[in-house]
């Protein structure tokens, strides 16, 4: 099953997303595309690992870790599906994060890598915008650089750990435009899925509705105000999103 | 005016009270929110002072040119009275003696002027941590475990606070005062931190932002064993046991 939540008629709705991705009601009723919002799928803490894929470590000149380098985002930043992120005015490069976000399904404290897998609820697609301009040597990668406004996509639903067969086979792409720019499989992750959270739930206790943003692999581009971004997570989703100006952005604040 | 949170049948509600003696203080009271926590560190001049040598040098290279930031998730967050859990095998931990800045209303891209319009009012947060032996990483293993971070008694509203930058905080392990510190020793200022933070970050009423602790010196660790208590002048005093993991 896939499952999502939307803003229709100033209401938020849990709602399912049928085999043609329509959005049906609890009622059963169909709603058309562009007559609700999308929201974030999820609710709950949100993980970033960073440096997860080998590739993408040889990418930003780092060496894989020993152990999962996390980082966390505040609910600040979640958007959901055709939303749009805005780039700040005057920096150089801001890029897209493709990645598979893991959905925890039942409080998990001290699992076992054996064991991990029993605690994923589901699998949904992130982008986890990150703008290099703003890296400092403190806490990095810096709430500044990650946690922003409107700076996390996520969605466009979560879809059932059971339909995932082997989320460690999955393909990721992300296109600009339509034009394929990244591109890489979860079969790469350097810490997988159990992994993951056995590390985490050894840490901290985790609870139903909790974001693993499992990493992303290399290919990563600058974005402008007008680009489309297009992250996808094969068998999971395809996650739509515009860039905008920050002059447009807080246009659309004050209005609000 | 004291608004906190209690937890009846398991189900938190809200109230408010005239004074504080009409606050029961027991282990039913709850964080006196539920929104996200956001703390400022190296945000103390004299721990700065102790580190600066080291920003200088790698991985820092510099000092920080803006505010240091990090999230306290919401499994430490932990009402008064309740027990902060400590492990055994990881070190050191230390209690984080802290104003929390409360918000009243949803806040994006305050200036320092009108930041106390978004403030509801103060609260007192232990910012509870392991030894941190560099700020390069995020501080998740640190700072996020289960029941490190107790908050309240309540909110106390901030026109009951004459000035949130000069308030003393002292921390009492076993009734015995182990450390005094004041917001006069912040870098930045509580209306500064509400202003940087809600620059990029919207903040919702209820968020707290922990305006920064001071250096975890010796006289700070705890002990399962311990009775901690953060006291703050004008705002109120935090108490917490402390127990094995």
């Amino acid at each position: 099953m896939k499952s999502a939540r939307i803003l229709f008629n100033h209401e938020t709705l849990h709602v399912t997303v049928n085999e043609k991705d329509q959005v049906v009601t609890q009622e059963g009723k169909v709603l058309e595309e562009g007559s609700f919002t999308w929201l974030p799928p999820c609710d709950g803490k949100i993980f970033v690992l960073a440096i997860n894929y080998a590739d993408h470590a040889a990418e930003l000149s780092f060496k894989a870790p020993d152990e999962p380098l996390v980082f966390l985002k505040n609910n600040n930043s979640l958007i959901g599906h055709n939303q749009h992120t805005y780039r700040p005015d005057n920096v150089d490069y801001m890029h897209y994060e493709c990645e598979l976000v893991v959905v925890i399904g039942k409080q998990a404290k001290n699992v076992s890598v054996d064991d991990a897998m029993d605690y994923v609820g589901g699998y949904t697609v992130g982008n986890d915008y990150a703008i290099r301009d703003y890296l400092e040597n403190y806490y990095r990668p810096n709430l500044r650089v990650k946690s922003r406004d409107t700076c996390t996509p996520i969605g466009p639903y979560l879809v059932d750990a059971k339909e995932v067969k082997d989320p460690h086979n999955l393909v990721l792409r992300t296109y600009i435009n339509g034009e394929l720019k990244q591109e890489g499989n979860t079969k790469d992750l350097v810490f997988n899925i159990p992994q993951l959270i056995a590390y985490l739930s050894d840490i901290m206790t985790l609870s139903p509705g909790d974001m693993i943003f499992t990493g992303t692999p290399e290919g990563l581009a600058d974005v402008k105000p007008g680009d489309v971004i297009t992250t996808e997570v094969e068998g999971v989703g395809v996650l739509k999103n515009t860039i905008i100006s920050e002059t447009d952005y807080l246009k659309t604040i004050h209005k609000q | 005016m004291f608004y906190f949170r209690q937890k009846e049948s398991d189900i938190a509600i809200e109230k408010t009270a005239q004074t504080r003696v009409e606050v029961p203080l027991d282990d039913a009271l709850l964080p006196p929110t539920s929104g996200s926590v956001i703390g400022v560190a190296l945000n103390d001049k004299a721990l700065v002072q102790t580190l600066e040598k080291s920003f200088h040098e790698k991985p820092h290279v510099q000092p920080p040119k803006t505010p240091v930031l990090y999230i306290k998730t919401d499994n430490t967050h932990l009402g008064y009275g309740a027990p902060i859990k400590v492990p055994t095998d990881k070190g050191p931990v230390y209690a984080g003696p802290a104003l929390g800045i409360v918000i009243g209303k949803t806040a994006t891209r305050v200036s320092t002027e009108n930041a106390l319009d978004v403030i509801q009012g103060f609260t007192v947060v232990n910012e509870v941590s392991l030894a941190e032996t560099s700020f390069y990483r995020p501080a998740v293993k640190a700072k996020c475990r289960d029941t490190f971070c107790p908050i309240g008694p309540w909110i106390i509203d901030k026109e009951s606070v004459q000035n949130p930058n000069s308030l003393t905080i002292r921390t009492v392990i076993n009734d015995q005062q182990v450390h005094e510190t004041n917001t006069n020793q912040l870098i930045h200022s509580v209306e500064e931190i509400v202003s940087y933070i809600s620059g990029f970050m919207t903040l919702e009423a209820g968020d707290i932002l922990i305006a920064g602790t001071p250096l975890r010196s010796a006289e700070l660790e705890i002990k399962p064993g311990d009775s901690v208590m953060i006291d703050i002048d004008g705002i109120g005093q935090l108490s917490n046991p402390v127990e094995m993991e």
